[in-house]
């Protein structure tokens, strides 16, 4: 018995953990989304965060303390990205990648004043990192924001700005506020998830560490329609194909090697089909990257 | 004052048009100068040529391989003396560079190109990584080691085979699990993935890992850390990384090619064509040191060294990935 019980186990947790990160992400970029700005700079609000809970977490040896400045410093860099798109009307593809390439620059900037170093930072002692904290957190955090989306009044202005935000206005709503709130939290939340990749998953913070996981958001949010729980769902799947892929390389069934490599495509491959309209209608908000005046 | 100004200038001049120093370029592969593993190395070499030989260093980091041809360009467009390239992935634009500045010295690390200008810098890592496998397979209580390799590439192949073959050396009924980050440069640069591996690794039973995956490595060794198993470091001396975590780390001493060639270059004695550094010059070693001797015994290294002169005498074959993939 123990001997099945114990790889399943072994399975979830590793699941658990390849998706947490991308839970934060998510979430993030669901926020944004359903308040109406598309949020491409994920993966450099990831960086950002990851960065900023490695230098925290090595100075003052506290994993908290880390992930609450990575909040801070990702709610910065998402007003920074609200003010283009909001304010000043930027074109948001674009003004997102900027955001993405600017995070890319910037961190090799400052290792190289604080350690004097072309982008990586020094690795954070076992006791300092977080052990499974973040797991509790990510799944806290889609259960709370499922309630807030859906339960509360602030939960549907989001819903509204990024559907009808003319009707949110009418209703005496200011449109721009509840997008600005929507795009820090944004901003917050997906820098915590790349807090819990340098300060949980591995010790330190290298150059582009993130590997494509903001994407992988991005598309766990599309796979999962935009629903909190359908794409914590998304997340979720994406990290049993991860951790999957890894306990099968090399094996051998029926004397052919499984070709892990089409294990590794699933989550692009659903995420082509989801969007392509296979398991449904994918809706994305309609006022989706429309700019309010 | 003037005259002194004056003089102090000239001076100056003079002594710079004597001493020239020689301009070398260094290119980073992906992983970058602190990856604490090969292009480590390679800067350490480079550095300490900067220090002993008085040369002019310049370093970059290749942001991505498209990036790799325009860095080697600009080298050689500002005249340096000699332009080095760290990684396989720079063998193309060396190849193709090199024959546009004929004037300019040339050396790759990893890579091969036959040109009169260029240097290709190879290592025995078949050999290195058989002794550590042997190592690997003294030391393993479980019957079962890992190894963990970057990017699914020939040369990272040629480590595992080279591994396997050592361990299955001492123990051929040892099981070895063998698994690759990636198939594309991120492979390089994803700890989280390389300490997922190891846990994966680890929870089947594996007690020692060979991790070869440049900036990835540290991940892996976070995973051994909090499980209480052995890993073993590669390319530059990792053991202080996590003393008494890290077994040993198989030496690829990228920091000596690179050193002997600006050297060679200084004193006009640069020659193209390969340059092979295997055990017999120490090109690849397993590393002791302070952080280490605790758990390399004595009786250990006895055995590690007597495998080593039996590779060297030609006694034991270590299985070369590059030669089976050719047949």
């Amino acid at each position: 018995m123990t001997e099945i019980l114990l790889p399943l186990i072994s399975l979830l947790l590793a699941t658990l953990r390849m998706a947490t990160p991308m839970i934060f992400a998510s979430m993030g970029g669901l926020l944004s989304e359903r308040a109406g700005v598309v949020n491409i700079a994920l993966e450099g609000f990831m960086l950002v965060g990851a960065f900023t809970a490695a230098v925290i977490a090595f100075y003052t040896h506290s994993a908290w303390l880390a992930a609450f400045v990575a909040l801070g410093v990702g709610a910065f860099v998402g007003a920074l990205y609200a003010l283009f798109v909001i304010e000043f009307k930027g074109d948001q593809i674009v003004t997102g990648t900027a955001i993405n390439i600017l995070t890319v620059g910037a961190m090799p900037f400052f290792t190289k004043i604080l350690f004097n170093s072309t982008g990586s930072t020094p690795s954070i002692p076992l006791e300092d990192r977080f052990n499974f904290e973040p797991i509790v957190l990510a799944l806290l955090l889609v259960a709370s924001l499922t309630y807030w989306f859906y339960q509360t009044y602030s939960g549907l202005w989001v819903q509204f700005a990024g559907e009808h935000p003319e009707a949110l206005a009418s209703a005496g709503i200011n449109v721009r506020k509840v997008r600005w709130v929507s795009v820090i939290l944004s901003g917050g939340l997906a820098s915590i998830g790349g807090a819990s990749l340098s300060t949980f998953l591995a010790s330190s913070y290298s150059p582009l560490m993130t590997s494509g996981r903001g994407f992988m958001a991005l598309a766990a949010l599309i796979f999962g329609r935009w629903k909190p729980l359908q794409t914590c769902a998304a997340c979720l799947f994406f990290g049993l194909t991860d951790a999957l892929q890894m306990r099968l390389q090399g094996v051998q069934v029926a004397g052919f090697e499984v070709p892990v490599q089409f294990i590794q495509i699933l989550p692009y491959f659903v995420t082509v089909i989801a969007v392509a309209g296979f398991f449904g209608k994918s809706e994305s908000p309609k006022a989706l990257g429309k700019v309010y005046e | 004052m003037l005259k002194h100004l004056i003089f102090f200038v000239t001076f100056l001049v003079c002594e710079v048009a004597l001493t020239a120093p020689l301009k070398v370029g260094l290119v980073l592969d992906k992983g970058g100068k602190d990856d604490k593993s090969f292009n480590s190395a390679a800067y350490a070499g480079a550095t300490k040529a900067e220090k002993e030989l008085k040369i002019e260093l310049k370093y970059v980091e290749a942001s991505d391989v498209t990036a790799l041809e325009n860095l080697h360009r600009a080298f050689a467009r500002k005249k340096f003396d000699l332009i080095i390239g760290i990684g396989f992935a720079q063998t193309e634009a060396i190849k193709k560079i090199s024959a546009q500045h004929p004037d300019v010295k040339f050396a790759l690390v990893d890579g091969e190109v036959a040109a009169p200008n260029v240097r290709s810098l190879l290592f025995e890592e078949h050999e290195g990584s058989f002794i550590v496998g042997a190592l690997a397979a003294l030391k393993s209580k479980t019957g079962k080691v890992g190894f963990i390799g970057g990017m699914d590439i020939p040369l990272i192949r040629r480590f595992s085979l080279g591994y396997e073959a050592g361990a299955k050396f001492i123990n051929p009924k040892i099981s070895v699990v063998n698994n690759f980050i990636g198939v594309t440069g991120e492979a390089w640069n994803n700890p989280a993935k390389a300490k997922e591996l190891a846990l994966a690794q680890i929870s089947s039973g594996v007690d020692i890992i060979f991790v070869a995956a440049g900036a990835s490595g540290s991940g892996a060794f976070d995973a051994i850390e909090e499980k209480n198993k052995l890993g073993i470091g590669v390319d530059s001396n990792q053991n202080w990384m996590k003393p008494g975590v890290i077994l040993t780390s198989m030496m690829k001493r990228v920091d000596v090619a690179v050193y002997n060639t600006i050297q060679d270059t200084q004193n006009s004695k640069f020659t193209p064509g390969v340059v092979r550094y295997g055990f017999k010059d120490k090109g690849v070693d397993y590393a002791l040191d302070k952080h280490n001797e605790k758990i390399l015994t004595p009786e250990l290294i006895a055995k590690l060294e007597d495998i080593k002169t039996q590779i060297l005498s030609g006694k034991i074959k270590v299985p070369d990935y590059y030669k089976q993939s050719k047949k």
